[in-house]
């Protein structure tokens, strides 16, 4: 959902922009790590600005030209001099006009490079970030960062910077050169900008003003759309349409008058600069020419006046390009908070290596697949894996001050299935996700083979655990690729073996290209049984010695669910499994169950033991008791 | 596509047709105002006559007011207009998709219709005002500007004949050139965010499997992509900005060295040689503000196209065959051989050759697995799809000869999917029935137990609910959503996996309460808990769009293989756990 308020943005204010008024907190720190991604091109940054620099001379100085130009050859009629002139002239453009589209060409290889590497640091810090974090962060939210707020960022790079520093420059050049040509006439210009500044405060004030009005209603407007069409079949169904038109109405009534206000007052800027600046230039023509009776200085009014026309328009162009530097730093400045947000904690220094044994039973590290995995201490020894897996009064709450899990101990030894039994929320899936180590405890410890997890790698950690979920997620890529995902060193053979395993073989050979398959948004074109069996067959090619199974609760058709049964199976066989069970056969033959309630576990042991403890269990099994 | 969308302007021409008076006006008197400029010159300094400049300087300060009024009436005509034809749009969009049978819904997908709503409707009330401002503008900017060139002197305006064509060419050139580059960079950033996207999807996959550098390395290459395209189409614009100078500066240059010598020969005042540059400047800048408006109708016409599309969206059902009038009497339900896809091209069928007759009071039990047609079934009765073949009747007569309003007033259903809207709960149930007392609304919940929840809630029927309803838990919302239900007395009731969130024992008791006081009511249960249709008159079992077996809970064990083996899985507790 979380997407679709970015739909109550609307066009911001002096165009269909997508810059609305998002203020950043901490402009100059924000700014300080922006400027540290141009750091790098230090270099060309500084060939920037000596561009700059010499192509506003050249677009000011150009002007200026026009005075001797008419004074000293038109008047006089000195031909082989005009011809000088105007070839010194045309050289003083170009150079103008290469060195803007040099420094502008250089901007666009910095920005592009900079953002490409704020991407990249953002997306990699991404992957470091705690499940934690993505719980609390919506997908569409962490999905703005890329698009909206890095656009703004690139926008701003490509071309605000250069163009506010070349708009000051020209504007200080402008007023220097009037000075030189009039001080009395860059006086009454003076005046003009005054009056200007007033008017671009006033309105500009106002127009904020009914900006915002128009952004609140535009969002009550949206944000009522989107709930009627989310539920237009209720609507249907209730003949309730003509209520929900009624209301429509009055909404989308009260967005228009103020979009109307907002935009006709918005719209008033652009005449009302450009003419200010016309009548600015209707009185310097007058005391220009008043001037000019006494000097004779035609040349020099000409250029004067053409002055006068370029002076205002870097006051709205700055005012412009100030909102889009704005409203990029906002941006960064969200993108710099998941950037700096915590990491996932990973002081573990047990690692998981590949060993061979010989037959006095004593391991030594192999830099090849020998299918046997040992615990490689920091200080060389090594312990076998064997997939014992220990809680020891464990305590955990998503937010600290709201336990979910109260003081669970259990143990699983090597090869064992320990079955989770409850309702929903009883905390289940929680418990696997503190197996790997995807949140971290309040209290107690958690042990695998008798290290603390916190002391294992957590990289080795979770690769020595397989997981197969209840919600599939298949990547775009092959069939293939997306076994392969279990582990990207696996061979062909090794990922057809697998899938045999999982039973997806079958199904996968009479797929269009088979196991090279394309498989596009999260494999809509194949059925949730078929997307279920290539979960398992992507655990079954990381051939984990420990496994976390959430067993699938839709009903999916009985044949199907008869493979994907199978496939488990096959998959738990010699395995230590935590399982979270829906199916009796699981929790039949499971070592252990523990019966979950409210975080606690209230009930462990066998089938035979809880059925005959008439307990919970015992009403779940019977029919009794029933969980929602 | 404008004849299309006009009509929703329409109401507004007489605003359209003065907004562009007034900035052809606007224009028009900017483009006088360097004339008299040139007087000044070349006739009040000329001859020194400080009254004469004084004059002129008067007559220019109150040109340049003129316009700036003129421009400000075309900002709120343009503005007026253009929110304006937004809001007739949007309200002729969104008044069309309350006509939009379920299937027409679907055809386009919720975000999408969202999506053509607001954003599009935005975008082309914006395209409106401006090109009402600009795109009058520029043109009239460059006619007006060459008829006056001309008038200042033909000879020096054949500069234009060179200028011209070149700028337009080199602004074609540059677009063509940079549209591709463009579309490419789009679809590098699509690519880069589908990693993303199912980066984001499957992190627990990606942390579960530890291939966070997997998804960094594939990240890293779309990236590197992205940034090369970007590079090359940003390059590209930046292109536009010198060329565009250059050939100004050429114009201007050339414009100098042949009026320079027509002044010298007496055949062109000074005045109107700066005049003249002038106009170079406002001709080359409409040309360029001509262009940018282009890219941006390019960009509207995809909006006004997709607009279009649910404009002339067909509602696929209708009240044509009804007959005025006519009132559902009585809730029996008979299915007639009934077949029904849900495309036609499609050679699946959801439902196969459906035949029932159910009476009316009864109460009937729909069981079967996801995907067996239970809910497609049930959508037939209060037409919410036609039936592709064979006929569905309620009361013994076709749905279609009823109408819309009457079938699904008489016909309630909860859906599995349902919605509560933001408001209070009151406002809710009052969608059942708008005039129902305070005693009916309560009525109404003690039958779907929601009473026990809303009277420990400290303002009861008037709670706020949230926007979809997220004050409430889930089963709390389905109690609420039956009671809605409830309050429209229907005919027929269709429960449609709608206490899947509730205990058995409310449940039960949920059911219990319809059975005694909704008595002539067809009630339609569908369930994936046997416990919850056994008592019920007749069960329906489905499997495959087929009701493969029909029959009371005792007659479906005898008989039924897919019943017996559902009702002892679910005995056995094989469901144990949500």
């Amino acid at each position: 959902m979380a997407e679709q308020k970015s739909l109550s943005r609307g066009p911001g204010p002096g165009g269909p922009g997508r810059h609305g008024y998002r203020k950043p907190k901490d402009l100059r720190g924000t700014l300080s790590k922006l400027m540290r991604y141009l750091g790098r091109y230090k270099a060309l940054l500084g060939l920037v600005v000596v561009l700059l620099v010499v192509s506003s001379a050249c677009t000011v100085g150009g002007s200026y030209l026009i005075k001797p130009l008419i004074n000293d050859y038109i008047l006089p009629g000195d031909f082989s001099g005009l011809a000088r002139m105007l070839a010194f002239m045309a050289a003083v453009y170009v150079t103008g006009a290469v060195c803007s589209y040099s420094y502008a060409r250089i901007m666009v290889h910095v920005s592009q490079n900079a953002v490409a590497k704020i991407r990249t640091d953002l997306f990699d810090r991404m992957q470091s970030l705690p499940l934690k974090f993505f719980d609390t962060h919506t997908h569409g939210e962490l999905m703005s960062r890329y698009t909206n707020d890095i656009d703004t960022i690139s926008e701003a790079l490509n071309n605000s910077f250069a163009s506010l520093i070349s708009c000051s420059l020209n504007f200080v050049g402008t007023i220097a050169m009037m000075l030189v040509l009039s001080p009395v006439l860059t006086l009454i210009t003076f005046g003009a900008l005054a009056v200007m500044l007033v008017v671009v405060k006033v309105i500009g004030g106002r127009s904020r003003r009914y900006f915002a009005a128009q952004q609140a209603a535009l969002g009550t407007v949206n944000g009522y759309i989107e709930e009627m069409i989310e539920g237009q079949k209720v609507i249907k169904v209730f003949n309730h349409e003509a209520a929900a038109k009624a209301d429509f109405r009055e909404r989308n009534e009260a967005y228009r008058q103020a979009a109307t206000r907002a935009q006709a007052y918005g719209g008033a800027m652009m005449p009302a600069m450009g003419n200010l600046s016309y009548i600015n230039y209707a009185i310097t023509c007058c005391v220009g020419g008043i001037l000019a009776i006494r000097s004779g200085d035609l040349g020099g009014l000409a250029a004067f006046l053409q002055y006068t026309r370029q002076v205002s328009q870097p006051i709205t162009q700055i005012s412009q390009q100030v909102n889009v530097i704005l409203s990029a730093v906002a941006g960064a400045e969200r993108v710099f908070e998941v950037m700096e947000a915590q990491p996932e904690i990973d002081e573990g220094s047990v690692r998981l290596v590949r060993v061979t044994e010989d037959h006095t039973g004593n391991l030594t590290e192999a830099a090849y697949d020998t299918g046997a995995w040992a615990w490689k201490r920091p200080d060389g020894t090594l312990t076998p894996l064997r997939g014992d897996v220990r809680f020891d009064h464990v305590v955990f709450g998503y937010d600290e001050r709201k336990i979910v899990l109260h003081d669970i101990s259990l143990f699983a030894k090597p090869g064992q299935k320990i079955a989770f039994v409850g309702s929903t929320g009883a905390g289940k899936t929680t418990i696997t996700s503190l197996i790997n180590r995807f949140y971290e405890i309040q209290s107690g410890t958690i042990t695998y083979d008798g290290i603390d997890v916190r002391d294992i790698e957590k990289a080795s950690l979770r690769r020595s655990l397989g997981v197969v979920l209840q919600d599939t997620h298949l990547f775009t890529g092959t069939v293939a690729d997306n076994i392969r995902y279990g582990r990207l060193d696996a061979t062909d053979e090794e990922v057809e073996a697998a899938a045999r395993l999982a039973g997806a073989d079958t199904f996968i050979r009479h797929l269009p290209h088979g196991y090279q398959t394309i498989l596009s948004g999260d494999g809509g074109n194949l059925s949730q049984g078929e997307r279920q069996l290539l979960n398992i067959a992507r655990a079954a090619c990381a051939n984990p010695p420990v496994l976390i199974l959430d067993e699938a609760t839709s009903s999916i058709d009985t044949r199907t669910e008869k493979l994907i049964e199978k496939g488990m199976d096959r998959l738990m066989a010699g395995r230590t499994v935590f399982v979270i069970a829906h199916r009796l056969s699981t929790v039949r033959n499971a070592k252990a169950i523990m019966v979950l309630e409210q975080g606690r576990i209230i009930e462990r042991g066998d089938h035979d033991d809880l059925i005959d403890q008439h307990g919970r269990y015992y009403q779940l099994y019977t029919g009794q008791a029933e969980l929602a | 596509m404008l004849k299309k969308l006009w009509p929703y302007a329409r109401p507004y021409r007489g605003w359209i047709a003065l907004g562009v008076a007034c900035s052809a006006a606007e224009a028009i008197f900017e483009l006088l105002i360097p004339l008299v400029m040139s007087d000044i010159v070349d006739i009040g300094i000329a001859t020194g006559d400080q009254d004469y400049i004084l004059r002129k300087g008067v007559l220019m300060a109150v040109m340049a007011a003129v316009s700036l009024c003129f421009g400000l009436g075309a900002a709120a005509c343009s503005a007026t207009a253009g929110m304006g034809f937004g809001a007739n749009l949007r309200t002729a969009e969104y008044d069309h998709i309350q006509e939009y049978a379920f299937s027409n819904i679907e055809r386009f997908s919720t975000a999408s219709l969202v999506t053509r709503l607001t954003n599009d409707v935005n975008n082309l009330q914006m395209t409106l005002m401006f090109s009402m401002r600009l795109l009058v503008r520029a043109p009239v900017m460059l006619v007006a500007a060459l008829f006056l060139s001309i008038r200042i002197s033909r000879q020096l305006s054949n500069v234009f004949l060179v200028a011209l064509p070149l700028l337009v060419v080199a602004v074609a050139l540059i677009l063509t050139k940079a549209s591709p580059r463009f579309r490419a960079m789009q679809e590098k950033t699509d690519a880069l965010n589908l990693v993303v996207q199912e980066d984001l999807t499957g992190i627990r996959v990606v942390k579960s499997f530890v291939q966070e550098d997997h998804e960094r390395e594939k990240f890293a290459k779309r990236n590197e992509d992205l940034k090369s395209n970007a590079e090359r189409a940003f390059g590209m614009v930046v292109i536009n900005m010198p060329i565009m100078m250059l050939i100004i500066y050429g114009t201007i240059i050339a414009v100098m060295w042949f009026g320079g010598q027509m002044v010298f020969a007496g055949t062109l005042e000074a005045g109107k040689l700066i005049t003249f540059f002038t106009y170079i400047t406002q001709i080359m800048m409409s040309l360029m503000m001509v262009s940018m408006i282009f890219m941006m109708l390019t960009r509207s016409v995809a909006c006004a196209n997709r607009i279009a599309e649910v404009l002339e969206e067909t509602p696929a059902i209708g009240d044509g065959a009804a007959v005025p009038g006519s009132a559902v009497e009585s809730g029996s339900i008979d299915f007639d051989h009934v077949w029904f896809k849900y495309d036609a091209d499609s050679p699946e069928w959801i439902l196969q050759d459906v035949d029932l007759h159910i009476r009316a009071g009864q109460t009937v039990g729909i069981l079967g697995g996801t995907g067996s047609g239970k809910t497609t079934l049930v959508s037939l009765i209060p037409r919410l799809y036609e039936a592709t073949e064979g006929t569905v009747r309620v009361g013994g007569r076709p749905v279609a000869a009823y109408t819309m309003e009457h079938l699904r007033d008489a016909c309630s259903v909860v859906l599995q999917k349902n919605t509560l809207f933001s408001g209070t709960i009151r406002e809710n149930l009052l969608w059942g029935d708008p005039n129902a007392t305070e005693e009916q609304l309560w009525a109404a919940c003690r039958a779907a137990c929601a009473d026990e929840f809303l009277e420990r809630m400290p303002d009861g029927l008037d709670t706020d609910l949230g926007e979809g309803g997220v004050n409430v838990s889930g089963g709390q919302k389905q109690r609420l959503c039956i009671a809605r239900a409830f309050l429209k007395q229907p005919k027929v009731l269709i429960l449609d996996d709608s206490t899947s969130a509730v205990d058995t024992a409310t449940d039960a008791k949920i059911r219990a309460a319809f059975a005694n006081e909704l008595k002539d009511t067809t009630k339609i249960i569908i369930a994936q808990r046997v416990t919850s249709i056994c008592d019920a008159d007749t069960i329906l079992v489905m499997d495959g769009g087929r009701v493969v077996a029909q029959g009371t809970h005792d007659e479906l064990m005898d008989q039924c293989e897919i019943y017996r083996e559902v009702y002892r899985s679910q005995q056995e507790g094989a469901s144990i756990g949500g």
